[in-house]
């Protein structure tokens, strides 16, 4: 599933794994100014033409020209540059990254354009204010009474006397000159700053859809019809005993008003993104890297798959890669939220935007353009904020019919109030009916969940948390019981050395032993080996020749050391041997108590001492099973190990509840027999072994190394190994529905209790009744409070 | 009562019958367009953004992948993102482009498309060939 933008990004140099040699790259440009087959039967021929180039198709739909080439004999701009000697416009394609800065600039534009309207509408709103004022006080001096509008009616009084003192010569001008003033003003803001609205409303309407713009035209348009005859006909409303009561100030300050709201929530809209706009600024544009024997800087879109780039201290990386030569700490945490830098040594794979530390060091390219690591966090979180939350279902449906139903209800209005009204019917039914257009807001409601679930993903990514999508974030905030996997979720996945025990009077001191075992488990295969000799690797022991070596299945193994006569295994292979383990046995036992397993040595025919090895806890885990219960969650722990060995992991990790003996299969048994308690359950795995039962649970959660970020089955996947983050994940989804629930049930009440009060549902018992520009102040900033509420998300800190 | 307040009952009340149709009835009314299926079975339509969608109706076969090229002719923000919900996709259009979207192989049955805000609507009618 890509744009068709992405497909072609996705199909670029190194996507599909290549190998060291880059191959043929493939670029999109997209090509305007094609009208006709023709067009593009040119822009084809001419692309075909240039050299290097090996296949190239003209989309006249899409507008887009997808070219391969050899990168060695051409390159994309080179490309462009022919199709536009062509007569079309040409571009490189924009990428997914380049399409979020596309949508910046186009909301930074918006911004601009919005806030100069709005300027210049609150202006012009003002001086139609003051204007209006002599008009009001000639009409009630013709004794055609107060004006119905009760905003106005409240100016006239309080602002009418000093005005009248400090701008005498404005009471001077004739009421009709005044009015063809006003209606010049008028005529103005609304082509100018109000005409996307008329502009948009009528585009809508011959698509029989109605929307925001819709109510405002509607409800600014009739004011303005009416205050037009009044003023070209005023005889006309005077003969028939209606005041003729102009509105020019109304609609002026109903344009102002919604355009300052839509100001703000423009700007508010765009700080949604910023946590996405953060990562996209991650990527570097160029990179170092090693071509014809030479270092040459060369832009990240030309690094091919294999090519060995070269990052000097401090510098951010640009590619994802393994590394070559060198060594360094890799600052990650702007992707895995691990704050700690990482050691990174020859063999190690390397993240792309992460920032070098003080070490310098080369690496082969192995993930390039749509493949690193940053490109599959980006597709993920703007899919994520592309999905919808199931909350938002009836949201989705009231918005669905909200604008008919709103004008249906501005027509009752007017027919209840003209019927109804003691005085003035029609001048009052008219003010409340507008009033009712203006003080809709269907926006509000659109944005509740959209915003909150934008800035909520944006906020987990920050935090080292991806959460796939509204559904999952909204499924998060139920859950009351977290399954942990206990190897490589709870531990850390590999067993390590955690004690060497040496014997009474041992023939060699500490070091030497392990230098020796490891000697002889480097030539064997057994996983505990793997353990020993990481330990004498990472003590920096020698690493002799091991002679004679003999493996002993399911015993343990001997062979020669430097002359000595080593042997590694278990107490059996031992006794075998003539070597009596009986001193350590107790202290062995205790190990075993714990989970540890032991492996027992003697040199040259004497007991040396036992090592003890363990998959040992990961050093956050504690922490974080403490924060889970403390939040109120049933932490349950999955092992295939013993109950024994599971238990001690579980005292040391302070889970109380322990399934051990669980096969991979039964994984998923166990996540269903606890929905089956009614429990609704985050399952916490591999994301590769614990697959079916990520799937199976009401929330999967992936624990990524930081590399593999997309993983499939689950819902979440953390960036880091640190179990700490599902807690933040799922206190972000708590918080996020609580934010959601507020923004609709804000939204749904600011429209249930306004639109009835803006109707006059209060004017029976208390003479209230709204003006139409009051009306659209309260409109222009509920939306505003809603974006508001869910940028607070962004202050969430973690569980 | 008075002559001008049953003129005003009336129009009033037809003047709300003609919204309610307008908006909720005429529309529904309009047939789906067909997507026009290129050679390699990939189904094309062009749909023009503008205060709406249209087509806004658009009939696709099921079991064949298909592009939808969005014509954005405007730049109200009200229609700057399309959003496909059974797809789980959000795509920004940039204003006086088109963009493609590409829709996999799905079953038959309606599959609704809305701008950023669900106000503006449109659906996917996919039929068995």
């Amino acid at each position: 599933m890509a744009s068709s933008t992405e497909a072609a990004r996705a199909d670029g140099p190194g996507a599909a794994g290549l190998a060291v040699a880059p191959g043929p790259a493939r670029i999109t440009i997209q090509v305007s100014g094609m009208t006709c087959a023709a067009c593009q039967a040119r822009v084809q021929k001419a692309l075909a033409g240039a050299p290097g180039v090996l296949d190239a198709t003209v989309n006249l739909m899409t507008a887009e020209a997808t070219v391969s080439y050899d990168p060695a004999a051409s390159g994309a701009e080179a490309l462009v540059e022919r199709v536009r000697e062509t007569g079309y416009g040409a571009a490189l394609s924009r990428a997914g990254a380049d399409a979020v800065v596309e949508q910046d600039a186009a909301r930074a534009q918006e911004f601009r354009e919005l806030r100069a309207k709005a300027l210049v509408a609150l202006a012009a709103g003002a001086a139609a204010m003051v204007a209006s004022m002599p008009l009001m006080a000639a009409h009630a001096h013709l004794g055609l009474g107060a004006p119905a509008d009760p905003f106005m009616r409240w100016s006239m009084r309080v602002l009418d006397p000093p005005l009248a003192r400090a701008l005498p010569w404005l009471y001077a001008v004739p009421p009709r000159a005044l009015a063809f003033g006003l209606l010049a003003l008028t005529t103005a803001v609304m082509a100018w700053a109000g005409r996307h609205f008329y502009v948009r409303a009528w585009a809508a309407f011959r698509h029989h859809a109605a929307d925001m713009n819709t109510l405002i035209a509607v409800g600014t348009g009739a004011a303005y019809v009416l205050s037009l005859l009044a003023t070209v006909a005023p005889g006309f409303f005077v003969a028939r005993g209606v005041p003729p009561d102009v509105y020019y100030e109304a609609v002026v300050l109903i344009i102002a008003l919604i355009l300052v709201g839509n100001t703000l929530e423009a700007r508010a809209k765009r700080q949604t993104s910023t946590a996405l706009r953060a990562l996209l600024r991650l990527q570097p544009r160029t990179a170092r890297v090693v071509r014809g024997g030479e270092e040459r800087d060369v832009p990240v879109e030309e690094v091919h798959a294999g090519d060995v780039v070269v990052v000097r201290p401090g510098e951010r990386l640009p590619v994802d890669g393994e590394v070559l030569t060198g060594a360094s700490a890799v600052d990650e945490s702007m992707l895995t939220g691990e704050p700690l830098p990482v050691e990174k040594h020859p063999g190690d794979r390397v993240i792309g935007a992460t920032v070098n530390g003080a070490g310098a060091f080369r690496y082969r390219a192995t993930g390039v353009g749509a493949e690193t690591v940053l490109a599959h966090i980006v597709k993920l979180m703007r899919e994520a904020q592309g999905s919808r939350a199931p909350i938002q279902k009836l949201a989705d449906r009231i918005s669905g019919i909200f604008v008919p139903v709103v004008l249906s209800i501005s027509i009752a209005t007017f027919v209840v109030w003209f019927l109804a009204a003691d005085a003035a019917p029609a001048v009052r039914a008219f003010a409340a009916a507008v009033a009712v257009l203006v003080i809709a807001c269907p926006c509000a409601m659109g944005l509740a969940v959209p915003t909150a679930v934008m800035v909520a993903t944006g906020k987990g990514a920050e935090l080292g948390v991806l959460v796939k999508g509204g559904e999952a974030l909204e499924r998060a905030h139920a859950v009351d019981t977290v399954v942990l996997d206990k190897t490589g979720t709870i531990t850390e996945g590999k067993p390590a050395v955690t004690e060497v025990v040496l014997a009474a009077g041992a023939p060699v001191p500490e070091d030497v032993l392990v230098a020796l075992v490891a000697a002889v488990e480097r030539a064997s295969e057994h996983p505990l080996a793997a353990a020993i000799v990481a330990r004498a690797t990472a003590s920096g022991l020698p690493a002799p020749e091991v002679q004679r070596f003999e493996a002993l299945a399911g015993r343990g193994a001997r062979g020669v050391v430097d002359g000595r006569a080593v042997v590694v295994g278990n107490p059996a292979l031992l006794a075998a041997e003539g070597i009596s383990t009986a001193a350590l046995e107790a202290s062995a036992a205790e190990r075993a108590e714990r989970g540890w397993t032991t492996v027992f040595a003697a040199v040259d025919g004497a007991l040396a001492g036992f090592l003890a090895v363990a998959d040992r806890l990961r050093p956050t885990s504690p922490e974080a099973i403490r924060r889970l219960r403390r939040m109120g969650l049933e932490v349950v722990m999955l092992t295939g190990d013993t109950r024994r060995t599971a238990e001690a992991i579980a005292r040391e990790a302070g889970v109380t509840r322990v399934v051990a003996g669980v096969l991979p299969e039964g994984k998923v048994a166990e996540v269903e027999r606890l929905q089956r308690e009614g429990r609704v359950v985050a399952m916490v795995g591999d994301g590769i072994n614990d697959a079916p039962a990520l799937a199976r649970a009401d929330v999967g959660v992936a624990m990524g190394s930081g590399t593999d970020v997309a993983v499939e089955a689950s819902d979440v996947t953390l960036m880091r190994s640190d179990l700490r983050a599902v807690a933040d994940a799922i206190a972000l989804s708590r918080r996020t529905m609580r934010t959601m629930r507020q923004n609709l049930f804000w939204a749904f009440a600011y429209n249930v209790v306004g639109i009835p009060v803006a109707a006059g549902a209060l004017y029976p018992a208390l003479g209230l009744q709204l003006s139409p520009v009051l009306a659209s102040a309260a409109m222009a900033f509920s939306s505003v409070s809603v974006v508001t509420n869910s940028l607070r998300l962004r202050r969430f800190r973690g569980a | 009562m008075e002559p001008s307040k049953v003129v005003v009952a009336v129009a009033g009340l037809a003047a709300i019958v003609w919204v309610n149709w307008y908006f909720f009835l005429a529309e529904g009314r309009k047939a789906a367009v067909a997507a026009k299926v290129g050679a390699t079975g990939l189904q094309q339509v062009v749909i023009r953004v503008e205060g709406g969608y249209a087509p806004s109706r658009v009939r696709l076969r099921a079991g064949q992948p298909a592009r939808l090229v969005f014509d954005r002719r405007e730049d109200s923000s009200c229609s700057e993102e399309v959003v496909f919900p059974a797809f789980g996709i959000r795509r920004f259009l940039p204003a006086h482009q088109r963009t493609g979207i590409d829709l996999p192989a799905t079953a038959a049955g309606a599959y609704e498309f809305t701008c950023g805000m669900g106000m503006l609507r449109g659906s996917l009618v996919v039929e068995d060939a």
